[in-house]
């Protein structure tokens, strides 16, 4: 059973509905018409680039290509977690943390799931690699930027407590405690819920997609299950990681709040 | 009464204010005044390490940079002039304090399972100098710790300060504006004017 196949003019027509969605927000006077509009195409744009990627990279299927891939992909999770912080340690720092962190978590966990548990040959094989490495960085990427951003914004407005607790001769750890395990909590809760609502509330795209590409719902359910349960690793670590290392840059040597290292928000 | 370190500043300097050098002896109170704004917080702060600062500062034999922050700041303990609390109950923040403490600073002891959320500036300021005191620091940094009393309990907060400060033989810098408060409780008096601290008298 092969997969019907999908021609541009077809989704043309999808494109000219969602034309007509703009044409009702504008009149509607929302004012998002044009950033709808600007979303789509560079879904149609990045989509399309993607597919050309892939195709090479899976008639090559050389290590150091995939490696390539991997590490742009990360590049640009990291760039977009620093994009999504209110206020940002400066100097780098929000994009080495969160980078860091999910590439601790993210490829450890990828690579362990490749070489142990699905085990294709060769273990980078592209197919396997790619798409299970974008899915755990997606999700990284939104638990640690979460947590992050919680973090930051937290602390600046909790300074002054941080900083009496701090008088009272705490330790920046236990001064910032509370704050810490909210930012993680804040992190790893959105993969809990999709976990708790999986295939009932929702069905996962992944499964969704291999079930139509024709595989049996079985073998896709397992799929599903192996992948959330990756993704959860991949999010949890990277959450913890990220806001141990956020958490310890906002003291100093001599354990001082130092909240000047983070940037004002843009307004 | 405990043999306690004498407080040392060594050319302590933090913002536009000239380097700071004094020395305070065990059980000695420097009141330190000024117009606001004129950095006599932000000396406290320098004193206690929480800001970036030049200069060393000396509890006995013990610098400021030889031992941990946290370890410092234990043991020279900066009541600010705003408290902050943490944990809902006032419970959990005084888990040593003791009765006669709080009875001297007009509280019932039931005043421990209150919700921090229900206490006024003023309450909360002088639970703030009892939390301070009773972590058992071994020097005081008090910034206008009756700012927001009447004055009857002001002079009862201070009667009751001065009696620990003596009994503990802690050295302090009591940040302060009325000139009557500082009469009362000070064995010295500095004034910050421009950005040097200038003598201002002495009570001893």
């Amino acid at each position: 059973m092969g997969v019907i196949a999908l021609a541009w003019w077809q989704l043309a027509l999808a494109a000219l509905m969602v034309v007509a969605l703009a044409g009702c927000t504008v009149a509607a006077r929302l004012g998002m018409g044009r950033s709808l509009l600007i979303a789509a195409a560079r879904t149609v744009i990045q989509l399309g680039l993607v597919g050309l990627v892939l195709e090479a990279l899976f008639s090559a299927a050389r290590f150091h290509w995939v490696a390539l891939m991997a590490l742009g992909m990360l590049l640009i999770a990291g760039r977009e977690v620093m994009a999504r912080q209110r206020r940002r340690l400066r100097g780098g720092w929000a994009f080495g943390i969160g980078t860091v962190a999910m590439f601790l978590s993210s490829f450890t966990v990828t690579v362990l799931t490749l070489t142990v548990i699905i085990g294709p040959e060769p273990w980078y094989r592209p197919q396997y690699a790619i798409p299970l490495l974008g899915m755990m960085l997606g999700n990284t990427m939104t638990g640690v930027a979460l947590a992050l951003d919680r973090l930051t914004d937290t602390a600046w407005q909790q300074r002054a407590v941080i900083e009496n607790r701090l008088m009272l001769g705490q330790r920046w750890q236990e001064a910032i405690g509370d704050i810490r395990r909210e930012a993680m909590r804040s992190g790893m809760m959105p993969m809990i819920n999709a976990m708790a609502a999986a295939g009932v509330v929702s069905l996962p795209g992944m499964m969704t997609g291999q079930i139509l590409a024709g595989s049996p719902p079985a073998l896709a359910v397992k799929y599903q299950i192996l992948v959330m349960f990756t993704i959860t690793l991949g999010t949890g670590f990277g959450t913890l990681a990220a806001v141990a290392a956020g958490s310890r840059r906002l003291f100093d040597g001599r354990e001082r709040l130092r909240l000047e290292r983070l940037s004002a928000p843009r307004s | 009464m405990p043999a306690n370190d004498a407080l040392r500043l060594d050319r302590l300097s933090i913002g536009d204010l000239d380097a700071v050098s004094l020395t305070l002896d065990p059980g000695e109170i420097l009141c330190l005044s000024g117009t606001s704004g004129s950095g006599k917080s932000r000396l406290l702060r320098a004193v206690a390490d929480l800001e970036p600062h030049g200069g060393e500062a000396w509890l006995g034999e013990t610098a400021q940079a030889s031992i941990a922050g946290h370890a410092w700041r234990a043991r020279v303990m900066l009541v600010p002039a705003e408290s902050h609390w943490w944990a809902e109950s006032l419970g959990e923040h005084l888990p040593d304090a003791r009765l006669d403490d709080l009875e001297a600073l007009g509280f019932a002891p039931e005043v421990l399972d209150w919700q921090v959320a229900r206490l006024s500036s003023g309450e909360k300021q002088r639970l703030a100098l009892l939390r301070a005191l009773s972590r058992e620091p071994s020097a005081l940094l008090l910034d206008e710790p009756t700012a927001n009393l009447d004055d009857a309990t002001t002079r009862r907060v201070e009667a009751w300060l001065c009696a620990r400060i003596r009994a503990r033989a802690w050295p302090v810098i009591w940040v302060a504006h009325d000139p009557a408060q500082i009469a009362r409780v000070a064995d010295h008096h500095r004034r910050i004017v421009g950005h040097r601290l200038e003598e201002a008298g002495a009570w001893a």
